[in-house]
């Protein structure tokens, strides 16, 4: 008989050794990664896509909706972060809460026309937004530019009154983005185990019985999606930054499935950390096989096809498989099958 | 006055009427039974109470109040509780955490983001206060896929209690138990009786019989004999199928 891990403390913790390990890992990296051969700009794009890949995993993995349009919201954050700054008023601060704001209103939107369903036609569904909100961007060419992209985004200083950074170098940037990232990372740590984020979970294996029990299942899937899509948003206004730009193919269809791709390879299903794994392992072997083939997307994709019919709980679920004896987790792994394909009737 | 009421409850699906016109009035404290044969309409009947289903015609009471048409959730918020004929748990959570998720002090914090649900040693307390009253005290940390198909049933029954429900619907709670089962199931329920309002299908004649202050028997779409156990005895219908054998 196969026990539960008896809730372990880290769920109760603010911070856990494994983010405070992370995060050190992570203020080391401009120190050495072009002594590696790679490039500082690598560490902004890793951080941003984690941020990016854990807001949505709130919805993949937590939630178990399968959201594959989700390069609308990163993309909406990217042009409300540009176009504030434009058109509102040119402060760092302002201009994030808008690329934070303006996606999570798309994504609220959206929730309000899909969060009746589930499996599939949920799939369906934020496919087709996703594609509306693209359409839209490269339509509206005066406002955003259309193919073009909204360029000249100047990455704004981060001012707090007492003291005034410049990131507009790559490796003062990098370290703002590292410490929203940290928050970010807390935040969404405390989100997942908290009463709603394990009511969250709760409706993923069981929409049926969370409603006979007195919760009302729409609007908990309404407001992760809004949640994620905000938080994505605030990653596509870093990744503004980053680029000095925004583009719309962020926001196609084969982009949104690059989250999905580095989640569930990464092992999102199964791990509050899959999504991180999953978007080291994608960006750099983007880069480091990207250097040696043009091919590098059939490589991954190869690798993807392997993990989704062999390993479907990811790197991350691998990992702590080998470490815990058990199959439990692998069992969980198989919920990548049944969340495509409608929670209840495939159990 | 009747706890939850039932009035002339009507349910099509496409153009298969399912229910007829069902009646159904239960005082507070009673155990109702419900029997009929399979596909007798019996769980419809259970999903049009618990606001899974809505009637096309008829209405619900719940202590006087029309409930017709509410959304299960709030249906579940005024106090209705109810297992399900096919097991439905949260098959990855632990008993502990399937019964937690079922209090309302949780469900009161459902919009907190903020704080560890682990932290909180009150939903621990009575998570297992209730599994305790089930038998599955040694289990509250075993997963609910990882449990016997008999502490699976209980944990459905546990999940329900959870909610400290006025009104407690079970589904053929017996379905799939052993004799040893339904015994435990029996003492399990015979404690419960009194306590809140109860209405059980139940195709296992011998546990209604001892258990119920009233029976209804639904066929057609409709109740076609009700009554105590010893008056069902002598029903024309019940006689004719041979149900009342065990009383
Ligand atoms: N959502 C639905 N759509 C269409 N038909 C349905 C639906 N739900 C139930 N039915 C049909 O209604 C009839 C009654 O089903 P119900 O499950 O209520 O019977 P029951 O009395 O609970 O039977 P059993 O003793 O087998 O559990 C069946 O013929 C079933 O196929
Ligand atoms: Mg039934």
């Amino acid at each position: 008989m196969t026990t539960s891990p008896q809730p372990s403390s880290d769920a109760t913790r603010l911070v856990t050794p494994a983010m405070l390990v992370l995060w050190l890992v992570l203020a080391t990296v401009p120190l050495w990664i072009a002594r590696v051969g790679l490039y500082p700009y690598l560490g902004i794009e890793i951080l941003i896509w984690s941020l990016y890949a854990l807001a949505f995993n709130l919805v993949l993995g937590t939630a178990g909706l399968p959201s594959f349009g989700h390069g609308a919201y990163f993309g909406i954050g990217a042009y409300a972060f540009g176009l504030c700054q434009f058109n509102v008023v040119a402060n760092l601060w302002v201009c994030l809460v808008a690329a934070f704001a303006v996606a999570g209103l798309a994504g609220a939107l959206v929730a309000l026309f899909i969060s009746h369903r589930r499996g599939i036609y949920y799939a369906f569904m934020t496919i087709a937004f996703g594609q509306i909100f693209w359409t839209l961007a490269i339509k509206s060419h005066g406002i955003t530019g259309g193919e073009d992209g909204l360029l000249k985004i100047a990455r704004l200083p981060a001012d707090f009154g007492v003291a005034r950074f410049d990131l507009s170098d790559n490796v003062a940037f990098y370290y703002f983005v590292l410490v929203l990232f940290a928050l970010a990372v807390v935040a969404m740590w405390r989100l997942t185990h908290s009463p709603y984020g394990r009511i969250v979970a709760a409706i993923k294996q069981s929409e049926t019985r969370a409603a006979h029990l007195g919760y009302n299942v729409w609007l908990y899937k309404a407001s992760i999606f809004t949640l994620s899509a905000a938080i994505s948003g605030l990653a596509g206004g870093l990744f503004a930054m980053a680029q000095l730009a925004a583009f719309p193919d962020v926001m196609s269809l084969h982009q949104s499935g690059y989250v999905v791709m580095m989640t569930l390879v990464g092992g999102g299903l199964v791990s509050f950390w899959g999504p991180v794994v999953g978007v080291f392992v994608f960006l750099i072997a983007r880069d480091v096989i990207g250097a040696l083939t043009n091919a590098w997307m059939l490589y991954f994709g190869l690798l993807f096809i392997a993990i989704v019919l062999f390993r479907p709980e990811g790197i991350a679920g691998a990992v702590s498989a080998a470490f815990q004896k058990h199959s439990l987790i692998r069992r969980q792994g198989n919920s990548a099958m049944r969340l495509l394909f409608g929670g209840e009737r495939w159990r | 006055m009747a706890l939850i009421e039932a009035a002339g409850i009507h349910v099509r699906f496409g153009d298969r009427v399912v229910l007829e016109s069902i009646d159904l009035a239960v005082p507070e404290g009673e155990f109702h039974g419900l029997m009929g044969p399979n596909g007798a309409g019996k769980t419809t009947f259970f999903n049009v109470l618990t606001g899974r289903v809505k009637p096309s015609r008829g209405s619900i009471r719940l202590d006087g109040r029309d409930v017709t048409g509410l959304s299960s959730h709030r249906i579940a918020a005024h106090g209705v509780a109810r297992s399900f004929q096919i097991m439905t748990l949260f098959d990855e959570f632990s008993a502990r955490e399937n019964v937690t998720v079922g209090l309302p002090a949780f469900r009161a914090r459902g919009f907190d983001m903020r704080h560890a649900a682990a932290n909180d040693s009150g939903f621990a307390r009575s998570a297992m206060e209730i599994l305790a009253t089930v038998g599955l005290a040694d289990k509250a940390d075993i997963r609910a896929r990882d449990l016997s198909y008999g502490d699976r049933r209980a944990l459905e029954i546990a999940v329900a209690l959870a909610q400290g429900p006025r009104v407690l619907c079970l589904d053929e709670p017996t379905s799939g138990l052993g004799s040893d089962g339904v015994q435990r199931l029996a003492a399990l329920v015979g404690r419960l009786k009194g306590k809140l309002t109860i209405v059980a299908i139940e195709h296992d004649m011998e546990f209604l019989f001892a258990l119920a202050d009233r029976i209804s028997v639904i066929h057609w779409g409709q109740v076609v004999a009700r009554g105590t156990p010893h008056e069902l005895q002598q029903n024309e219908w019940v006689k004719r199928s041979n149900l009342g054998r065990f009383a």
